[in-house]
């Protein structure tokens, strides 16, 4: 059906909701009104079509991404494979590791083309891209359970750092997990880079084979996954202490990893209520929240 | 590839085959055995909330007594977002009750899938959109028809079963798009069979052709000379309304011989209805008056001279002000057109004022089939009874209807009255809409209703996935003691 798409602002008039099919998106541009409307306008134009150029290479974007692969005709798609090419001789990885961070880009740059802004920000789901211009800071809350919004730290991001985008994955969250991490918080130079990032991170964290944790292959879930009949963590029994340490020892090493490789700039890692940090000093994890401005209750909140 | 107990949803193009029991990509649609159920986060009206205090928090069981002796709940679910039972014979989805005035109360909230359901547009304009019958497009595809004029608006009648399954695929999947639309809302773009280009948007002034209409007609053009005929004496000789329906003259009209107007020797085109009174002066159209004429001039023909002098004062002008000119005979008894007077800038002001503001108003109409009202009561003719009785009160989305006279419980609903994103639509193509029935527990339990489904409205609020919004303070509260449930939908009249 045509149309399908909902475009609106939230009723504090001033952040734009753009929904389309599994797509959700929160944006917010700070500057003089003309510029934000129209930003909003060009974002609104451009989201149009998202759906639809994602879905007509949704095939290619389901599969195991090779360096010697194709590469897809379509700005966004072109955004998640570059994002996830750095692991795909290291692990199976799809560009759809990278759908939400690449989507919030895409419309972070649209948006950030039509108009100067002090901040601006594009939210999809939990996946964040961030402009920030100079002199400007956001502060970041994180969220242990999606299905339980609760801050368990808060990350202040300004503009002489490298990062504009952050994301979070876990196997509690919409997309499947092959780990145990209820969240996995990255900070990174890009929203898709770290939407890969913490995919990547949250699968590391995993102690496998243990009997308390349940796993079915995605595609009896699913039929359509990218994962195909890849076991997905499901459930998560009772774990020692020693067991949480070894699981966020291992996320960590592949933390550390890809913190050396400069693919990020930081990463929390949360399991059972205990929280590891990775990287630059940005995170503090029981950082007071002083002068929140925004909250919302996806996998991570912005401020 | 997918298994045979996996559906296909065809909602958005990611196509995704979902398993019994879980949810597409979105997390909107899921399959509950077998069927595509669309499965929104479940809207709870917040009384409180409409009173303006913005955030209270959701149920605080130690606030502070207010004053008031007896309270009714605050909160009242409604079936957005309920999902459905369809088509299975089972109890609906939520079955809540409450206690109101020390009456124990019960609510059955489900979301109805309805093909057999369309819309009832009124546009108010005077502009003639197209001949009755004829076909209303979206998009190139028929979606219903014009129906009759009413005093100073168009109906169309939109969607309905034969438009939604009886045609093309096409045809069903626009009509289903049309309706949802119109009911979120949104502006739609419609096109009658030789006639008008129309934008209609719920409670927004319809646009036609290009052009936004602002007023409706103070009256016909008859009615308008009768209304005005005193503050024009002696300001003007000769007025002349110009209306699509009856084009009123002064000097003849009743009103004007009352008044001891003099006689002009104006001489009109079209068909003398009675005195000053004339039908079809000209094509019905997009201009003047709702007729198809530019020059006012063209529906007169010469005056008489016998009875007509030199700078004789006309003025005409259209049953909205929206047009308007002045004109003085010369010396060979031709119209001229002058600068309208300042006397009679007042009196086209005057009409402008008395025309109320021309809007595109959208009511849902659709039929609770006998599946819903299984998910109600085990003897679903009850239902009906009841709602007939005036022992059930029926409500869509918290807002109140109007339920037709006859058999089954066929409603209409206001679509600005009701929430936000109230309505969903299932492939089939058929339009989802939330329909309440509100009753007293005793006459639930007397009627066959499923008794043991009864959850405590405190159980759904806790629950997760509410949407919690602010009541529609234009809507009698849904829970509100009384016995009003009978047709009241808000007179515009």
């Amino acid at each position: 059906m045509r149309m399908r798409a909902q475009v609106r602002l939230l009723e504090d008039g001033r952040r734009l909701h753009l929904h389309d099919g599994p797509i959700d998106l929160i944006a917010e541009a700070f500057g003089e009104t003309t510029e934000v409307e129209a930003a909003y306008r060009a974002a609104a134009e451009r989201f149009v079509n998202v759906l639809d150029e994602l879905c007509s290479e949704l095939t290619f974007l389901r599969r195991a991404t090779r360096t010697d692969g194709p590469l897809p005709s379509r700005t966004i798609a072109r955004r998640m494979v570059a994002a996830v090419m750095p692991y795909c001789e290291r692990t199976f990885i799809t560009p759809m590791a990278a759908v939400a961070g690449a989507v919030a880009e895409e419309i972070l740059g649209t948006m950030t083309a039509a108009g100067r802004f002090s901040r601006a920000y594009v939210n999809d789901g939990g996946d964040i891209a961030l402009h920030l211009a100079p002199g400007e800071h956001y502060v970041v809350g994180m969220v242990e359970r999606p299905d339980r919004p609760s801050l368990f730290g808060t990350a202040t991001l300004d503009s002489a750092q490298p990062v504009r985008g952050i994301a979070t994955s876990g196997w509690r969250g919409r997309s499947f997990s092959l780990g145990i991490a209820d969240a996995v918080t990255v900070l990174a130079d890009r929203a898709a880079m770290a939407d890969a990032a913490a995919t990547i991170i949250a699968n590391a964290v995993d102690l496998p084979g243990h009997p308390s944790v349940v796993r079915l292959p995605a595609c009896l879930l699913a039929p359509d996954s990218d994962l195909g009949d890849r076991f997905v963590t499901q459930g998560v029994g009772k774990l020692s202490s020693a067991e949480i340490t070894a699981a966020l020892d291992a996320g960590a090493a592949v933390a550390h990893s890809l913190l050396a490789d400069g693919l990020i700039c930081s990463a929390a890692l949360h399991l059972r209520g205990n929280t590891r940090v990775v990287g630059r000093e940005q995170l503090s994890t029981f950082g007071r929240l002083e002068n929140l401005e925004l909250g919302w209750s996806s996998a991570s909140a912005l401020h | 590839m997918p298994e045979d107990d996996a559906i296909r949803c065809d909602a958005c193009p990611v196509l995704c085959y979902i398993k019994p029991g879980r949810t597409g990509a979105c997390d909107r649609y899921a399959n509950d055995n077998g069927q595509l159920v669309r499965i929104d986060p479940h809207v709870v009206l917040d009384r409180a909330m409409s009173r303006g205090d913005s955030v209270v928090p959701f149920l605080d069981r130690d606030r502070e007594w207010d004053g008031t002796i007896v309270t009714s709940p605050e909160n009242f679910v409604t079936a957005i977002g309920a999902g459905t039972t369809y088509p299975d014979y089972k109890p609906a989805p939520f079955i809540i009750s409450s206690t109101v005035q020390g009456v124990d109360m019960v609510t059955v909230v489900t979301e109805g899938i309805f093909s057999y359901c369309g819309v009832k547009v009124k546009i108010d304009t005077d502009r003639h959109l197209g001949p009755e019958t004829n076909l209303v497009r979206s998009q190139g595809e028929p979606v219903g028809h014009v129906t009759t004029s009413e005093y100073g608006s168009q109906m169309l009648s939109l969607g309905g079963v034969r438009h939604l399954t009886g045609g093309s695929r096409k045809e069903g999947t626009v009509t289903c798009e049309t309706l949802l639309n119109l009911c979120d809302r949104k502006p739609v773009e419609l096109t009658i069979d030789d006639g008008a280009k129309v934008l209609v948007q719920a409670g927004k002034p319809p646009v036609v052709d290009g052009t936004q209409e602002e007023r409706m007609r103070v009256g016909c053009g008859s009615a308008t000379i009768g209304m005005f005929a005193k503050q024009w004496l002696g300001k003007v000789d000769e007025v002349v309304v110009v209306d699509d329906h009856i084009t009123g003259v002064l000097s003849e009209h009743q009103a004007g011989k009352l008044l001891g107007v003099r006689e002009t020797g104006i001489k009109m085109k079209g068909h003398r209805s009675t005195p000053g009174r004339y039908f079809r002066v000209a094509e019905p159209g997009t201009a003047w008056g709702g007729t198809n004429i530019a020059d006012p001039l063209s529906i007169l023909q010469n005056f008489n001279p016998k009875i007509a002098w030199p700078k004789l004062r006309l003025f005409m002008v259209s049953t909205t002000g929206e047009h308007h000119a002045y004109f003085e005979l010369d010396e060979s008894l031709r119209p001229v057109e002058k600068e309208l007077p300042v006397l009679l800038s007042e009196s086209v002001a005057r009409i402008k004022e008395n025309c109320e503001p021309a809007l595109c108003t959208v009511l849902f109409m659709g039929g609770a089939g006998g599946s819903l009202r299984a998910g109600v009561t085990e003897n679903p003719v009850r239902l009906t009874h009841s709602v007939r009785d005036a022992l059930t009160r029926v409500t869509c989305g918290g807002a109140p209807v109007y339920v037709w006279p006859g058999g089954g419980i066929t409603f209409m609903v206001d679509v600005t009255r009701m929430p936000e994103h109230a309505f969903g639509y299932v492939p089939t193509p058929a339009l989802v809409a939330p329909i309440e029935f509100t009753l007293k527990v005793k006459d639930y339990a007397a009627l066959g209703g499923y008794m043991e489904h009864v959850r405590s409205l405190d159980s759904i609020l806790d629950g997760k996935g509410r949407r919690r919004l602010s009541a529609n303070p234009d809507n009698p509260w849904p829970l509100a003691p009384g016995k009003s449930p009978r047709p009241d939908p808000r007179s515009d009249q």
